[in-house]
């Protein structure tokens, strides 16, 4: 049963890991905006689409802006 | 009626076609074509109409071409790369942030941009070897996001945010969840092989883990007992405070001299609770502050003319706190005046609401003297200043000492109220039983007293004023109504009288009733009026022009104005004068008396030098005031306390219910004082203004609030702001909070109750650590449970009124 040593010691250290995961996050900002960025997750596609051909959108102006 | 396409108003005067869309302004179609010439079209597919119009900015950030004042502004800067952080008021959707975040798509020196929706910052890393702050600036206000510079932003604070409150929270959080599993087996099995053989180290893990628990996260209980006990006061930390230390103790002393198994798992459930509400409490409105003075009304600079030794003048932007007495200024049109000052060229029209109250702009000769905070409304003015910022007529307002003292902490809260009883108690019953425990069966007296302090730590009382006023701050943010922080609530539930502010508060900003009296016009006379008042600037030629036909405007032959006058206007041999009735020029001076007793703003009209009559202006009075008054003078007294004159005396008296005391020409240290007396004969008073004026009574009383037309633009400091759309249902609130209080009396009551079951236990020697570790979250979430439950009852009407507008 000694086993139960390398296990509680590894349970311990995994939730050591996420506790300092948690302060680091904490630390680096990422909760004094909660709102922002789950908007701004949202707009990554459309940068890639308009990117390739700048000279060709002149045509698609109109349309896909209605 | 089309819509612009931008911005989505109305258009009114003028529909630009453009790309087969409608635009109401050049201003819209400009950042239109901005946006389109870069790819950005995609702005308009996020959101309906989600420009801003932008503003006319000519000259308006010249300052930023002064080296010291951008160094300020600046985050940070190596020469190459610089960092910059903007306040934008007009940020309010999605759009927004996706075109403030692709600024590098209009400018390509822009490294990165990133937003801050809630508090409406942008902060921009760009390279300064390919342009400049000024050109960044007016490149967002070209598209409508003109970014806010005040006085404020010279001052270089440190950006600090306390985030301790999280740490501690986390602290209990991951030591509760981790001792709650430790502590599980022995909760059923004692006996089991080997479990006994483990126990031990079971054991210290916990110990391991409450240590940080007890040192940490609860220090605060620690440090507020200690600092209640040292100026005689009992507050809830005291027996919070009594309850940690006992867990902690006799817990430690149980594994070691081998008892038991402690009570850990409530010790970290209690203070991660405990955290819990406080952090519950905690509702910020980050782009909301309540801790303004008159540096963010202020303009960071000003243009100061300096006269070299051949007589030519120059001008320079100069920074405002380095402005000296006997200065030259410029002040241009529509900008304020940041110092008190002489007049020396320019026709002055003065617009002092903001400082006074006064509603109408004065005008002012050369020679005259001008306070700060007044802000041209006609032309360019040159001024000589009398003194500098620090000492002018309203920033002295500042130096009173209510400003110096922090409202907060002074009174005593009903939850400390309660707990000075209870302590009593508590330790009463603790040494009264250990007492008879020790006549009885000495062994258990040392059991008993501890099992007493721990059970009646009042985990439950300290959640639920927390909780009920945690939520009700929520929805009366909802419902637009702004508070600074939970204890304003308990505050305003007191309130006995009510003090307010009339220009801005009272009366709306934005219209005016202009009503006619004298001979009635000619179609002639209508259009040729029309076509003067397109001439001039002044503030009440503007607003008479919004309410005139404007069909058919005439090109004027002839047209003069004399500032703080009137005007003349010639055309197709038809004349007309529009002005003040001196400059009119008629002979009923009956009429004038009345008008010059009433002191009512007119506007005097005469055609072909024969008088027709005047256009009288008469404040208009917000929705529902006459209502609120009525509900108010109920049981509270009502005041109006203005700045301005009593030329509105009767009709506030024919609107308001009698017995409401109206207060005229108060000048802002007279509101203050005012205020104060009312306080010293034992009022609880809460003021509503809206402007600097009011700054110091809204500080001076008990609960200040901030009526705004619109919540980004920025208030004076004070514990609350209401948005002025909601104005009617003020009485509501006032009424709410008064019922959370009761709320708050009926959880101490199922608390208590939870308390004497727990008593119980521990009088009689059978508080068993599975049974504190039962009743201790069971009676927080049933407290939790039932405020949230009862202020939502409460709230009903005003959450009915939210989806009836949505």
């Amino acid at each position: 049963m000694s086993i139960i040593y390398v296990l509680l010691s590894i349970s311990v250290l995994v939730a050591i890991v996420f506790f300092i995961a948690f302060i680091i996050s904490v630390k680096k900002g990422q909760y004094d905006d909660t709102y922002t960025p789950s908007v701004r997750m949202l707009f990554e596609d459309e940068l890639v689409k308009e990117e390739p051909s700048i000279s060709k959108t002149k045509e698609n102006k109109v349309n896909s802006n209605i | 009626m089309t819509n612009c396409f931008h911005c989505g108003d109305p258009c009114v005067d003028t529909v630009i076609e453009h790309k087969e869309k409608t635009f109401c302004c050049h201003g819209c179609k400009t950042v239109f074509d901005i946006l389109q010439e870069s790819d950005l079209g995609y702005y308009y597919d996020l959101d309906e109409n989600p420009g801003i119009s932008p503003q006319e900015i000519e000259g308006k950030f010249d300052f930023l071409d002064n080296a010291s004042i951008v160094e300020k502004l600046l985050e940070f800067d190596n020469g190459t790369t610089q960092i910059v952080s903007f306040l934008i008021p007009s940020i309010h959707c999605s759009s927004c942030i996706w075109v403030l975040e692709n600024l590098n798509k209009l400018n390509s020196a822009v490294k990165t941009s990133q937003v801050n929706f809630p508090e409406k910052t942008v902060r921009i890393t760009f390279s300064a070897e390919n342009t400049n702050l000024k050109e960044l600036v007016l490149l967002l206000s070209r598209i409508g996001y003109e970014p806010y510079i005040s006085l404020e932003n010279s001052e270089k604070k440190e950006k600090h945010i306390d985030r301790s409150l999280i740490y501690k929270l986390g602290v209990a959080g991951f030591a509760f969840g981790n001792v709650m599993f430790l502590s599980f087996p022995e909760y059923f099995e004692v006996q089991e092989f080997w479990l006994d053989q483990f126990k031990n180290m079971f054991r210290w893990l916990m110990f391991a883990f409450s240590v940080p628990v007890v040192f940490y996260s609860g220090r605060d209980y620690f440090t507020s007992a200690y600092k209640g006990l040292r100026s005689g006061i009992l507050n809830i930390d005291v027996p919070i405070a009594i309850g940690i230390a006992v867990l902690f103790i006799r817990s430690t002393l149980e594994i070691i001299m081998d008892w038991g198994t402690g009570f850990f798992d409530s010790l970290t459930g209690l203070i991660f609770f405990l955290l819990l509400g406080k952090f519950f409490q905690q509702k910020t409105y980050s782009y909301l502050s309540f801790e303004r003075d008159y540096k963010s009304y202020f303009p960071i600079a000003v243009t100061r003319l300096i006269k070299n030794k051949k007589g030519t003048v120059k001008e320079e932007q100069a920074e405002v706190y380095k402005i000296q007495k006997g200065d030259r200024l410029l002040i241009r049109n529509n900008e304020l005046l940041p110092v008190d000052a002489i007049l020396i060229k320019g026709n002055a029209l003065i617009d002092y609401s903001f400082v006074t109250g006064e509603a109408e702009p004065v005008s002012k000769q050369s020679g005259d003297k001008l306070y700060a905070g007044g802000k041209q409304q006609n032309g360019i003015l040159e001024v000589e200043v009398l003194k500098p910022v620090e000492q002018s007529y309203l920033t002295q307002l500042w130096s009173n000492e209510v400003f110096s003292k922090d409202k907060t902490g002074i009174f005593q809260s009903l939850t400390d109220s309660i707990s000075k009883r209870f302590t009593v108690a508590v330790l009463s019953i603790a040494f009264l039983s250990t007492l008879f425990w020790m006549v009885v069966d000495p062994s258990k007296a040392f059991n008993v007293f501890t099992a007493v302090l721990i059970v009646a730590c009042p985990c439950a009382i300290a959640l639920a004023a927390p909780f009920t006023l945690g939520n009700l701050l929520r929805i009366f943010g909802n419902n637009k109504f702004y508070l600074k922080e939970a204890s304003i609530i308990e505050q305003m539930a007191k309130v006995d009288m009510v003090v307010f502010d009339k220009t801005g508060t009272l009366t709306t900003n934005r219209k005016n009733t202009i009503t006619y009296e004298g001979t009635e016009l000619t179609k002639q006379e209508k259009q040729l009026l029309t076509s003067t008042l397109r001439a001039s600037n002044h503030p009440l030629s503007r607003s008479l022009y919004d309410i005139l036909d404007k069909h058919n405007i005439h090109t004027l032959d002839q047209f003069e104005e004399e500032v703080g006058k009137g005007m003349f206007a010639e055309a197709n041999n038809a004349t007309i004068k529009v002005g003040s009735f001196t400059y009119v020029k008629n002979t009923s001076e009956k009429q004038q008396q009345l008008l010059e007793e009433h002191k009512k703003t007119t506007v005097h009209i005469s055609s072909n030098e024969e008088y027709k009559g005047c256009y009288v202006f008469e404040n208009e009075y917000r929705y529902g005031v006459a209502e609120v008054f009525e509900e108010l003078s109920k049981n509270k007294e009502v005041t109006v306390l203005s700045g301005d004159n009593d030329g509105e005396r009767e009709r506030l008296e024919r609107l308001l219910p009698s017995g409401t005391e109206l207060i005229f020409n108060q000048k802002p240290g007279n509101k203050l004082e005012f205020i104060k007396k009312c306080q010293q004969s034992g009022k609880t008073v809460m003021m509503i203004g809206d402007g600097l004026n009011d700054a110091g009574a809204l500080k001076q009383s008990d609960v200040g609030v901030v009526i705004s037309e619109n919540i980004n633009v920025f208030s004076p400091a004070c514990d609350g702001i209401l948005d002025a759309s909601v104005f009617k249902n003020l009485v509501q609130y006032i009424t709410l909070s008064q019922k959370s209080i009761k709320i708050i009396k009926w959880a101490f009551l199922l608390s208590l109750l939870y308390n004497l079951v727990g008593l119980s236990f521990a009088v009689t020697g059978h508080l068993k650590p599975v049974i504190a570790a039962i009743l201790m979250p069971l009676s927080s979430i049933s407290i939790v449970v039932f405020t949230t439950l009862f202020t939502q009852y409460i709230s009903r009407k005003l959450r009915m009124n939210i989806n009836k507008q949505s």
